[in-house]
């Protein structure tokens, strides 16, 4: 025998609850199949519950006069298993019955007092109209029997009071009620996507605490993860935080008790950085420029090559295609790809390209380099890059990947940004940041039609590269993403 | 006093100026009535099909109700059950060839069945596991309107379809006596009857439409609506499986022959609730219920079928073996329908390739990828 659940369905259309008006069954009875075992009253109708099953009444789970939701076990049933062994069923529960039920009735007279006489959102729409009489009353009865007792002060609720005053109902306060004080966040659900929400839920971060950085102050997954790291499991003092008034400023770095700020040691890669970004920013002049391509052409190239037999399992974005363009426009542009050595009074310029791509890591900002990027086709950029971001998440870099780069590329777009001044990496002359891909209405061919728009921010070193010829490198970059086949042009 | 000519209570006229009586074959009781008009039409029906059309109406009554029962059980969202309505639905399905072509509203699951529909297909919308249960080019029945009415324009326009193919098929268009007051129905009787379409009306009079009664909706017989357009019109018993199938032979030769539409009323009754998302004892009155089930179509063909000494023993355990096994096959095919994967939403969209369709499936499977665990970005 096994022992088989049976939870109230939603009998109507879109309705949240039922309540059971009688029991037709008792606990041991035989059933058959559609046999009715129970009236159920709806909002719109009091209905006959037919038996899903054939076999014995393990469990009643409900009384009647309950208001079950939908989805909540009413009833269990014993049923032949498959294999129909003779199980005595020990585990049937049948003796915890009269518990669960006292249980069940305490949870509905607390229910019942929490209770406001509001519109309750059915599954479907918006649910019915609250009803000023009639049905409901038998959920009115109980209300005002519980009412008095949580308000012995009588300052609600009479008899009569349709709902129940928050502030009489004990000890029940109302994130609602509560977070309507404070006039800032009501109302207002932080802005993220259903994929977003759902990390959030499952890693116990309350999304009210994070701050996006995505377009419009969107939560991104990388937000979550971050506020994860940050406030490690935070659920419940953030919220705690967004009650308090007095810590509303910083409800969003952690907890209410802790310091108001965090002292780090500055070392490893974060003073490495430090160093090297003022290295470059105090010793190359800086020139950026900015440019704004239809990328639409790339973007269907894209997916025409991950579509061909040919380029199967490899992992093709817009960065390999950028990665090859920038390989090409660094051939006419050489001054691109040079180094100003100081010691020696020279100038030197590199008939190799090793392309940087700048990494966030658990370590922090890492540019590994892929040596010789401009004897690489397609596959092996692609094989190339996607080792590297690999190796670079896992915190593997070796050494040798990250001296030696030539120039470098910035990916700022996976954070949805679109353009920015890069910092030089150190010893080179240029660096290039992708801004995000985005369909926007752009003028393409004598109209305005939603187009994939990319920004191109490059940052160049005045000392090696004029304006001219970080135009022109910038540019072509501009031309082969707008348009692919203009690489042919180039090589 | 004109109301009382024209009023209900009076005897209405056609438009060959005779009374409009509501045709019977068979009396509530059981008994053969004749009846020279229609007699002809039903005199090659033998004991044997007599005794199909009953089993007919059982079957059907017995897949109404296990598919209440799944629905009470969770198992289906919503059903709109046919209880009382048998005699209409197998009357007029019976009738049919296989080349005519069925647009029905959600109630016909009778008219389906013999269509000879799938029986899981039969719950499969109301499962909410597909948008449409079949191919109803497989069984010439249009996917059934929820929209009121709605079919009888998509009969109207299927029907001057086959004119224009100069075929000898019918379309026949089901629906209630509320969607007469819709103008969708209207609309339709307006182009049947310009073109002379080879298209029925099939209106089951149930007596109401949802919670409002057919006698506000109509000061007429509803039959008598048809002749304001100029579509001759019938009225038949709907609880008699003979009549009904009489008085669509009669609007199918017409529609075969050149004749163009007919409205048929059956008048019948919903023993049920609309749907099983309605209490109707909230609205009607009981009494009425319990005089409509002293006029059960079942009942007077299993009468008559006694009569005729037809009604054994056999045949009641054959018919009744033959519901309960299609009740238990349709009982499994719903429980062990597999739920649909959230990327079928895009299928049988459009029958040819199309670009925008093609960017949101894009689009909606980016999206279901972005609740997998594994982080994307961050190079």
């Amino acid at each position: 025998m096994m022992i088989k659940e049976f939870k109230l369905p939603d009998l109507g259309e879109g309705l949240t609850e039922s309540e059971i008006v009688a029991w037709k069954v008792a606990v041991g009875d035989k059933v058959t199949l559609n046999q009715v075992i129970a009236e159920v009253e709806t909002a719109k109708a009091v209905v006959e519950l037919p038996s899903p099953y054939e076999g014995i009444i393990a469990e009643l789970h409900e009384q009647p006069g309950t208001v079950v939701e939908v989805g909540s076990p009413i009833v269990s049933f014993e049923v032949a298993s498959e294999h129909e062994t003779d199980d005595d069923g020990g585990t049937t529960a049948a003796d915890g019955s009269p518990d669960a039920a006292a249980g069940a009735t305490n949870d509905g007279d607390a229910k019942a007092a929490d209770e406001t006489a509001k519109r309750i959102p059915t599954l479907v729409g918006y649910g019915a109209e609250v009803e000023k009489g009639g049905r409901p009353a038998r959920r009115r009865r109980i209300r005002s029997a519980a009412a008095p007792a949580l308000a012995p002060n009588g300052t609600a609720a009479s008899a009569t009071a349709p709902s129940v005053d928050p502030a009489a109902a004990g000890t029940v306060v109302r994130p609602e009620a509560a977070a309507g004080g404070l006039g800032t966040t009501a109302g207002q659900r932080p802005r993220s996507t259903p994929p977003v929400r759902k990390l959030a839920r499952d890693l116990g971060i309350d999304l009210a605490a994070v701050s996006g950085t995505g377009p419009n102050g969107l939560i991104t997954r990388d937000d979550v993860q971050g506020a994860t790291r940050s406030t490690g499991t935070a659920g419940d003092q953030s919220a705690d935080a967004a009650v308090g008034p007095d810590t509303v400023a910083v409800s969003n770095l952690g907890p209410r008790n802790a310091d108001r700020e965090t002292r780090t040691a500055i070392k490893g890669v974060r003073k490495h950085t430090a160093a090297a970004m003022v290295a470059s920013a105090f010793t190359a002049p800086h020139v950026t420029e900015f440019l704004t391509v239809d990328v639409t052409p790339t973007m269907e190239l894209l997916a025409k090559l991950k579509a061909s037999r040919d380029f199967a399992g490899y992992k093709l974005t817009p960065l390999t295609l950028v990665a090859k363009a920038l390989c090409i426009a660094a051939g006419r542009q050489p001054s691109v790809n040079s180094r100003w050595d100081e010691d020696n009074n020279e100038i030197v310029t590199m008939n190799y390209v090793n392309l940087g791509i700048a990494a966030a890591t658990p370590r922090g900002l890492l540019v590994p380099n892929i040596k010789d990027a401009q004897a690489m086709n397609l596959m092996q950029l692609s094989t190339a890059l996607t080792a590297l971001t690999d190796t670079a998440r896992a915190g593997k870099t070796a050494p040798a990947d990250l001296s030696g780069g030539t120039i470098s590329i910035t990916n700022i777009g996976i954070f949805g940004i679109d353009a920015g001044t890069p910092i030089l990496n150190p010893g080179e002359a240029a660096i290039l940041a992708l801004g995000s891909v985005r369909r926007q209405p752009w003028e393409f061919g004598g109209e305005v039609a939603l187009r994939q728009v990319m920004t191109l921010s490059l940052s160049f070193d005045h000392r090696l590269v004029d304006g001219e010829q970080g135009s022109r490198f910038l540019a072509d970059i501009g031309a082969i993403l707008a348009e692919p086949g203009m690489a042919l042009t180039m090589i | 006093m004109l109301r009382n000519e024209t009023g209900p209570a009076a005897g209405s006229r056609n438009e060959r100026g005779q009374d409009l009586e509501t045709v019977q074959l068979i009396s509530a009781a059981g008994e053969r009535l004749s009846h020279p008009e229609f007699d002809p039409w039903v005199a090659d029906v033998t004991e044997a099909q007599l005794t199909g059309l009953y089993e007919d109406m059982v079957v059907i009554r017995r897949i109404d109700t296990e598919a209440t029962h799944l629905q009470r059980q969770g198992e289906l969202a919503l059903w709109p059950p046919l209880l009382g309505q048998e005699a209409s639905q197998i009357g007029s399905g019976r009738a049919l060839r296989e080349d005519d072509f069925v647009f029905s509203s959600y109630r016909e699951n009778g008219v389906a069945y013999c269509r000879g529909v799938d029986l899981t297909d039969i719950i499969r919308v109301w499962r909410g596991n597909a948008s449409s249960g079949w191919d109803p080019f497989e069984i010439n029945m249009a996917t059934p309107q929820v929209i009121i009415g709605a079919q009888t324009l998509h009969a109207t326009g299927y029907a001057m379809g086959i004119q224009n193919d100069g075929a000898d098929s019918a379309a026949i268009a089901y629906f209630g006596d509320g969607a007469t007051s819709q103008g969708d129905v209207n609309e339709a009787m307006v182009f049947a009857a310009s073109f002379q379409a080879p298209v029925i009306f099939f209106c089951q009079n149930n007596h109401w439409a949802i919670s409002e009664p057919v006698g506000l909706q109509s000061h007429v017989p509803i039959a008598n609506r048809a002749l304001g357009f100029g579509i001759p019109s019938l009225r038949v018993d709907g609880n008699d499986v003979l009549a009904v199938l009489a008085a669509t032979r009669i609007a199918l030769e017409r529609a075969r022959t050149g004749g163009g539409p007919t409205f048929i009323e059956a008048v019948t009754y919903r023993m049920g609730p609309h749907t099983t998302a309605d209490d109707p004892s909230r609205y009607r009155d009981a009494n009425e219920l319990e005089d409509w089930a002293a006029k059960d179509p079942i009942a007077r063909v299993a009468a008559l079928l006694q009569s005729k000494g037809l009604l054994t023993t056999e045949l009641q355990d054959a018919v009744q073996a033959k519901a309960d096994a299609v009740a238990k096959e349709m009982r499994a095919g719903c429980i062990n329908l597999p739920d649909p994967a959230p990327m079928d939403v895009f299928a049988n969209v459009y029958s040819t390739p199309n670009s925008w369709l093609d960017r949101q499936r894009e689009n909606y499977s980016r999206y279901l990828a972005g609740f997998s665990t594994a982080s994307e970005g961050g190079k």
